[in-house]
């Protein structure tokens, strides 16, 4: 009975964090955003956060299968890739359409790159870009149901055509976009939710929505409230707190995630003021992913004692 | 303190900090004769011999090295080569006890006039740091220039453990005489007694002991793991940084274990070398944890039966803490000079969950104390490239598990680094051979 002892290498316990608990804490944050955008432009919402989860999982599932591989649906973090495409695409996109982007995120960017953790770019962003370029229809956004679809334009036009929308729709959500970026308010309660959760620390965010701001004031001459328009608008809440903080494709050290911030809010603006798309968020999010191996090795920490002997 | 280095905050699980340590007796010893860094000590008894407690046995052989007493009186049964848990085989010696405890007529306190005497008595105490390593003291304090620190380490950061805390609680007389010798016969300039906020009592205790002492300072430290750390602690308290491959006393400091020193106080008051060790029982399989002493060489079964037994059957039995402490084959292994605890853990507690993809979370960059990169260390370790594994800091990994304890994927990090540090031996050594 003696020799049942198991002999390991310490240490011997273990938080019991987990990836999979990780991932939960992600939905959870995600939830404020997602019941906003059913609440806000219906049903239709629900069905294309429905079709985009259920593809993603059901394809990683399928994909292991067929390649043989340990099966990876249980750690969550297809659920989180699925939420987070359907909460970047308009309501009325087409189921079909979803299918193709959500296979798109799933295969090409994370399962044929050696599945969790060995993806370089983002795949909710880059399935964005890429069925933003694929589905020209898709640039057209949904509206809300009390929001006169004919009359009505993105605040991201509008400011463009130098409108200033109003600031508390844009904060509340109660306007034209993708169904999980326009109630900024849920977006910063999930924010918070997993600050406190410690899964994300505030650096990417603060550093990349605080460059955004500045930025555009600077353009904007001054004027606060268009500045804060202008980074209410569009994808960037939902940008900076839950796609730019992907570990994976994201710098470990605080120095890193504030260089990687700042970057993301540079080319964001760079892109909404001078690029031909109206939105900037999920470029900026993916050239800084393919930035991100050389900001990690010239962030890296240093060694205690120099390290040198 | 404006600057501190990075570390975890681990569950403290300190049961046993309230409960007296009760002493034991065994019917049986095995002594192995290697119980330090170093060299193995050479039996100088034969199969048959009696022996009383505090009867050297084993003889120090060489410079790092440790002599090894007696710790029941009786007859020597056997001696026989030991797998020790480093995975060398050096002799142990096996003990019947007569169940007198008489002592060695020979022991008496050492009279100590200078420096060398007090080293030279430290070295025949058989004291070696108690905390863990097992480093002999006499070589600490064998220094020929003056030394700026004394830092008395009562940190005690990994859970479970509370036989330094015992210790101070209870042996504040021995922890002085023993501060007053080195004080004595050491020059050195000021002495920093550190321990972990959370243990207010030791602090309270420790300030009343030692803290009328000149140079003496006890500070209380903010309970993070590491803090006991050798180099952590010298860092948290001195703010000097100890390199790699350096010892404290390259940077005018050493570092003694608080249950060392008070080896040491017990050691010149009593002339009785270290036969024996006060540990702490606990884990979730043990009945009765509790804090025992015991005499150096019985078996941990026995030091379990002395708390009861266990409720259920043990999954992984450990010397020291579940942190950094070496899990044992089984447990008729037994209670060494640096065993501060011995811990036999439930299935839950000591729970092995199965390893997945690493997904660069960054945890274990940012929360290791040295700054060491474990990703690039794996993916260098992998690659054998020795380069690469110097680089990402694997011969300073101390090996205090932060990076692994809180790795959502289960990564074994700090097995990794310990291989990879393996490997750079094994380099370095054919490189002198084909020099």
């Amino acid at each position: 009975m003696e020799n049942k002892l198991h002999v390991a290498a310490s240490p011997h316990i273990h938080s019991g964090r987990s990836t999979q608990k990780i991932m939960l804490d992600v939905i959870i944050a995600l939830l404020p955003a997602a019941i906003a955008g059913v609440v806000i432009f219906g049903l239709q919402a629900l069905l294309v956060i429905a079709v985009s989860v259920v593809t993603c999982v059901l394809g990683e599932f399928l994909f292991n299968l067929i390649i043989k591989k340990e099966q990876t649906i249980s750690d969550l973090s297809a659920v989180v890739t699925g939420l987070i495409l359907a909460l970047n695409l308009p309501a009325n996109a087409p189921v079909w359409q979803v299918v193709v982007g959500a296979i798109f995120a799933i295969i090409i960017v994370k399962g044929l790159f050696g599945g969790i953790g060995k993806n370089f770019v983002n795949p909710a962003a880059t399935a964005r870009v890429f069925m933003l370029i694929a589905f020209a229809s898709l640039a057209e956004p949904a509206f809300p149901k009390d929001v006169d679809a004919v009359s009505g334009a993105t605040p991201l036009a509008q400011l463009a055509n130098n409108q200033l929308p109003v600031l508390k729709d844009l904060f509340l959500g109660n306007i034209g976009g993708a169904i999980g970026e326009t109630c900024t308010l849920a977006l910063l309660i999930g924010g918070i939710y997993l600050l406190a959760k410690k899964v994300i620390t505030w650096h990417i965010p603060v550093a990349f929505i605080g460059t955004a701001f500045l930025f555009t004031l600077a353009i904007e001459g001054g004027n606060i409230e268009m500045a804060l328009a202008w980074i209410l608008s569009g994808g960037l809440f939902i940008g900076a707190i839950f796609m730019a903080t992907d570990y994976v494709t994201s710098p470990a050290t605080p120095f890193g995630k504030i260089v990687f911030g700042i970057g993301a809010g540079l080319i964001t603006v760079l892109i909404r003021e001078w690029g031909k798309y109206p939105e900037g968020v999920s470029f900026a999010i993916l050239l800084m992913n393919i930035l991100n191996p050389y900001i990690d090795s010239l962030t890296a920490r240093k060694l205690y004692g120099g390290g040198k002997k | 303190m404006a600057f501190s280095l990075h570390g975890i905050k681990v569950p403290h699980r300190k049961h046993t900090a309230d409960m007296p340590a009760e002493r034991m007796t065994a019917a049986t010893v095995t002594i192995p004769t290697v119980m330090h860094i170093g060299k193995p000590a050479t039996p100088i008894v034969k199969v048959g011999e009696l022996v009383k407690v505090g009867t050297l046995i084993a003889q120090q052989e060489g410079y790092v090295s440790s002599p090894v007493y007696a710790s029941v009186s009786g007859k020597v049964t056997k001696i026989q080569d030991m797998l020790l848990s480093n995975g060398s085989f050096a002799p142990a010696i096996t003990i019947e006890s007569d169940g007198e405890m008489a002592q060695d007529e020979s022991i008496a306190a050492p009279a100590i006039n200078t420096k060398e005497d007090f080293v030279e008595a430290l070295k025949k105490s058989g004291i070696v740091g108690l905390g863990g390593a097992g480093f002999p003291t006499y070589v600490k304090f064998n220094v020929d220039k003056p030394v700026d620190y004394l830092v008395i380490n009562g940190a005690e950061c990994e859970p479970y453990i509370t036989s330094d805390t015992r210790t101070m609680l209870e042996r504040g007389d021995d922890i002085r005489t023993g501060l007053e010798a080195v004080l004595e016969f050491i020059e050195i300039d000021k002495v920093i007694f550190a321990i972990e906020k959370n243990k207010k009592a030791a602090v309270t205790e420790m300030q009343k002991a030692v803290g009328d002492i000149d140079k003496v300072q006890v500070k209380a430290l903010p309970t993070i793991y590491p803090q006991g750390g050798e180099k952590v602690l010298v860092y948290h308290t001195t703010k000097r940084v100890i390199g790699n491959g350096k010892l404290p006393i390259d940077v005018g400091c050493i570092v003694i274990n608080c249950t060392t020193l008070a080896a040491i106080g017990s050691y010149l008051k009593t002339g009785l070398p270290l036969v024996e060790k006060c540990v702490t029982v606990d884990g979730g399989c043990v009945k009765e944890p509790k804090n025992v002493i015991a005499p150096i060489g019985t078996a941990l079964k026995d030091v379990f039966d002395f708390c009861g037994g266990f409720t259920q059957e043990p999954q992984k039995v450990l010397y020291g803490g579940p942190m950094m402490g070496i899990a044992v084959p089984d447990v008729n292994v037994p209670v060494l000079k640096q065993t501060n605890a011995i811990l036999a853990l439930t299935e839950k507690e000591a729970r092995l969950p199965k390893a997945t993809n690493c997904i660069r979370c960054g945890t274990c960059i940012n929360t290791c104390p040295f700054g060491i990169n474990p990703p690039a260390l794996a993916t260098a370790f992998r690659d054998k490239d020795i380069e690469g594994i110097k680089k990402a800091g694997a011969e300073i990994c101390m090996e205090c598990g932060c990076c692994s304890f809180n790795c959502p994927a289960n990564r074994p990090i700090t097995q990794t680094n310990k291989l990879a540090k393996a490997l750079l031996r094994e380099v370095a050594m054919k490189e002198k051979e084909a020099k």
